[in-house]
This record gives structure tokens, sequence and C-alpha cells, in this order.
């Protein structure tokens, strides 16, 4: 009987162990900085946030462009570094599209086309986000491989620096995880 | 409910979300339940499609009650009651 006990006790202890690993939680990892793929990673994050689960970016690689700020600018940086921040979109707003792009006619075309749509434009995306807690992580090997500088990194009230591991242990614990 | 069943619902907030488009409608939705209380029913406008497919599922996961749709001239009426 004493023996039946323990097990029920282990047993209980493993179910709320599995019940809370996975919590309601959204992780997307952002690797692509095509103005489409981030557009889909803002609209199914702030649906998400919509029916209240948790909403965790991670930025990396060729996303960070559009985490850029425009109006900023980093001193002190290398030959390489400047060649990148010249040749990289400089924001959300200079995306390219990953088809269609057509030499800048592309996105043009698409913005028009979201207005006359009423389709929120990626800077009101991002202010909703903001409202809503989305955080946002940003990948602190890939600031470094790009030559990117905290100083020219949009404000966002949830914005962090952080690695890889942040990332896996964020999705670790989340019901949904992707990658774009 | 029937449509006119829900064309005769006393609705306590009305949220016109006709000028913006998905996750708009939703987004709207989730700011507006928290200013109506407890067996309020709320419609919201939309002229999205989508919309009336979302909200029941919203309303699902939050545990409000789901009421129905009315489609009107080129938009719909989607009702539903904070729980």
């Amino acid at each position: 009987m004493e023996a039946l006990q323990q097990e029920l006790e282990k047993l209980k202890a493993r179910t709320s162990d599995i019940e809370e690993a996975r919590k309601d939680q959204l992780s997307i990892a952002i690797v692509s900085g095509d103005m489409d793929k981030i557009l889909a990673a803002m609209i199914i994050s702030l649906a998400a946030a919509a029916m209240d689960s948790e909403v965790k970016l991670f930025f990396s690689f060729w996303a960070l462009s559009a985490l850029r700020d425009p109006k900023k600018k980093a001193k002190g940086k290398d030959f390489i570094s400047k060649m990148f921040g010249w040749m990289l979109p400089k924001g959300r707003n200079k995306l390219k599209l990953s088809n269609m792009n057509m030499c800048g006619m592309g996105p043009v075309m698409i913005k028009r086309l979201m207005k006359k749509q009423n389709v929120m434009s990626l800077d009101a995306m991002f202010q909703e986000a903001a409202a809503l807690g989305i955080e946002i992580t940003v990948c602190e090997m890939s600031m470094n491989l790009m030559g990117f500088k905290k100083e020219e990194i949009i404000d966002y009230p949830h914005l962090r620096y952080a690695g890889a591991t942040t990332f896996v242990a964020d999705a670790g614990e989340s019901s949904m995880q992707w990658f774009i | 409910m029937t449509t006119e069943e829900l064309r005769a619902v006393t609705v306590a907030k009305s949220v016109d979300a006709r000028g913006t488009a998905c996750p708009g409608p939703l987004l709207e939705a989730k700011k507006a339940i928290g200013t109506i209380d407890t067996d309020d029913v709320m419609e919201i406008l939309s002229a999205d499609e989508g919309t009336k497919s979302d909200i029941p599922k919203w309303c699902k996961k939050q545990g409000h009650e789901y009421l129905g749709a009315v489609e009107e001239n080129g938009y719909f009426k989607v009702y539903m009651k904070k729980k």
C-alpha cells in the first residue's frame, strides 16, 4: 500500500513537470531578413499575443536588418562592418521581398497594396507588439559577426541581447517553436 | 443563435474593426474585452472574412461564449459573450 502511495506521488510529480514544461508560449527564431518573412513573423506573433500566448522572438543573422534604426548611427566600425552596414537594408521599411523584388518595385507595390487592404504597416506592427509585451531577443553573435552595434538598433521596450542558448531555453518551454 | 436572435441581442460594446485587416480585428477585440463586464455581449464589426473563424477560436481559448456572426452589406458582425 505504501509502495503504491509512493509510486502515485512520483507520477504526480512527473505529470506536473510535463505540464509546466510546455507553457502557452510561442518562440520563433527569425533568421530571414526578407520583408515578407518578417511580416509573416509579426502577424503570427500579434495573433498569438492577442490569444494571450507569451511571444518570444529571437532575431538573428539577416533578420537583424529589420531591427536597425535608420536614424541612428554607430561609430568606430571597421571596414568590413561598414560594408555590411552599407549593403544591408537600413531598417524594417527598407527590406526586400524574397520573391518579385524587382529592384525595389515589389516592396513598393506590396506596401501600397497593404495600405489599400488595411493591413497594418511593419511600423504599426512593432508598435502593437511593444504594447502587447512581445519580447525580442537579439542574437549577440550575429551582431558581432555582421558588425552591427547596439547604438543602431531600434528603441523597443522589451528588447534584450543574448545567445542561442537563450532561444533554446525559451523554445524548450514553449508549446510552439518555429523557425522563419 | 439565429440571425434574428443575434440582431435582437443587447450589445454592451461595439468594436468597429472594419478599417483593419487580420490580425487587427482580433487585437481590437482583445483591447475592448477588458472594458466590458462578465455576461456582457460584444459585437465586432469586421470586413475581414477571417474574423468569422478567428473570433470563435479566440473565444474558445479564453473561455468566452461565441454567439454567432451576421453578414451585413460588405462586412460581418461577430457576437460574443464575455465569461
